[in-house]
């Protein structure tokens, strides 16, 4: 069979309306959308905290303080990012490698914090339909651990894709590990026992897309990914105050 | 079709980190004194959070650098959606609040 080669010119296609290439302008449709979802779950969460002033306030200094050093780390994962980004602009692959896993280090770190934090809170009595602190506002369960579990997703997923950014198929093995190792390392009635295969669901979904796709990524992929991520950081910006700040217990 | 060249340097994005941290600890010092009542202490809570947001949205997410159809086109359509959540949801929490709610 004949192919039927085509001559492809830059002339052919219009410039693009937003002068950039096209999976930034996806990824930055993505976000717009991601940030509304957000944006309803802080609303829920705010309205709730101002409409009910029995609001239940367990954050005392070390949760405060925890979740200071958990914002501090996504401060600091957002600026190795943008360091990667320049390092990737400029054609250095093993800094810009370098930079996505402290990248990954810092929000792995964030991660695990979060997940003490909430430990602590359900040892505690809190459930998503209950809390100790106050039996009249039984939403404030649902809407902390929609909001903060919502958030903790986006940056587990988040290590994943910038994982598969920064390794490649390497990363597939370490995700595996870390699947097994929590799981294993998690009591049976965590919650994190079960959360934790988020991992698995991320490894397998990660060996779809470098078994059938496999690519270098170039400087364009690592910018991209740190649209996500710095959007994972800035979202945290608005729930550490209304959510940690706005309740404290000092 | 034209690539966005990105003008900040190193130093530029270690000042901007400096100053979200900065930030943050105003909040948290914001929140150890508790100087003020929940809907006040809300409103400065969320204009800093919006600074913050700003910062990382035009510095690290180099929306500065993008063309203006891009920036504005984003900032216009997100904040309408923002400000419609407000105007409907905030009021009426506000009026369940005075109306002394238990």
């Amino acid at each position: 069979m004949a192919t039927v080669q085509h001559a492809v010119s830059q002339d052919a296609f219009e410039p693009s309306l937003f002068g950039t290439y096209s999976k930034k302008i996806g990824m930055w449709l993505f976000l717009a959308s991601d940030s509304l979802t957000f944006g309803a779950l802080l609303f829920a969460y705010s309205y709730n905290r101002i409409a009910n002033p029995a609001w239940p306030t367990p954050f005392g200094r070390e949760s405060i303080a925890n979740a200071t050093v958990m914002t501090a780390c996504l401060l600091s994962s957002s600026l190795t990012m943008v360091l990667g980004v320049l390092a990737a602009n400029r054609g250095d692959k093993a800094w810009t490698r370098n930079w996505l896993l402290a990248t990954m280090f810092f929000g792995a770190a964030f991660t695990v914090l979060h997940a003490m934090e909430w430990t602590k809170l359900m040892g505690e009595g809190m459930m998503p339909s209950s809390n100790p602190w106050a039996a009249t506002v039984p939403q404030f369960g649902g809407t902390f651990f929609t909001l903060t579990g919502m958030h903790m997703l986006h940056v587990t997923i988040g290590v994943i894709y910038l994982g598969v950014i920064a390794l490649r198929k390497k990363f597939l093995p370490v995700l595996l590990a870390l699947w097994l190792v929590g799981w294993l390392v998690t009591p049976a009635g965590s919650i994190f026992h079960y959360g934790v295969h988020v991992l698995l669901i991320g490894a397998i979904v990660s060996a779809v897309i470098l078994f059938l796709k496999p690519k270098d990524y170039d400087a364009h992929d690592v910018e991209v990914s740190g649209l996500y991520w710095h959007f994972v950081d800035l979202v945290w910006m608005f729930i550490f105050p209304l959510v940690y700040l706005m309740s404290t217990k000092i | 079709m034209h690539d966005v060249a990105h003008d900040e340097t190193k130093a530029v994005y270690f000042w901007v980190w400096a100053g979200l941290i900065f930030l943050t600890g105003v909040e948290v010092v914001l929140a150890y004194e508790q100087i003020l009542q929940p809907v006040r202490m809300l409103e400065v809570l969320l204009v800093l959070s919006v600074v913050k947001a700003a910062l990382i949205t035009l510095y690290f997410m180099h929306l500065k650098s993008e063309i203006r159809t891009m920036r504005w086109l984003l900032i216009i359509s997100v904040m309408a959606c923002f400000a419609l959540m407000w105007i409907f949801f905030f009021p009426d929490a506000d009026r369940i609040l005075h109306l002394g709610v238990r």
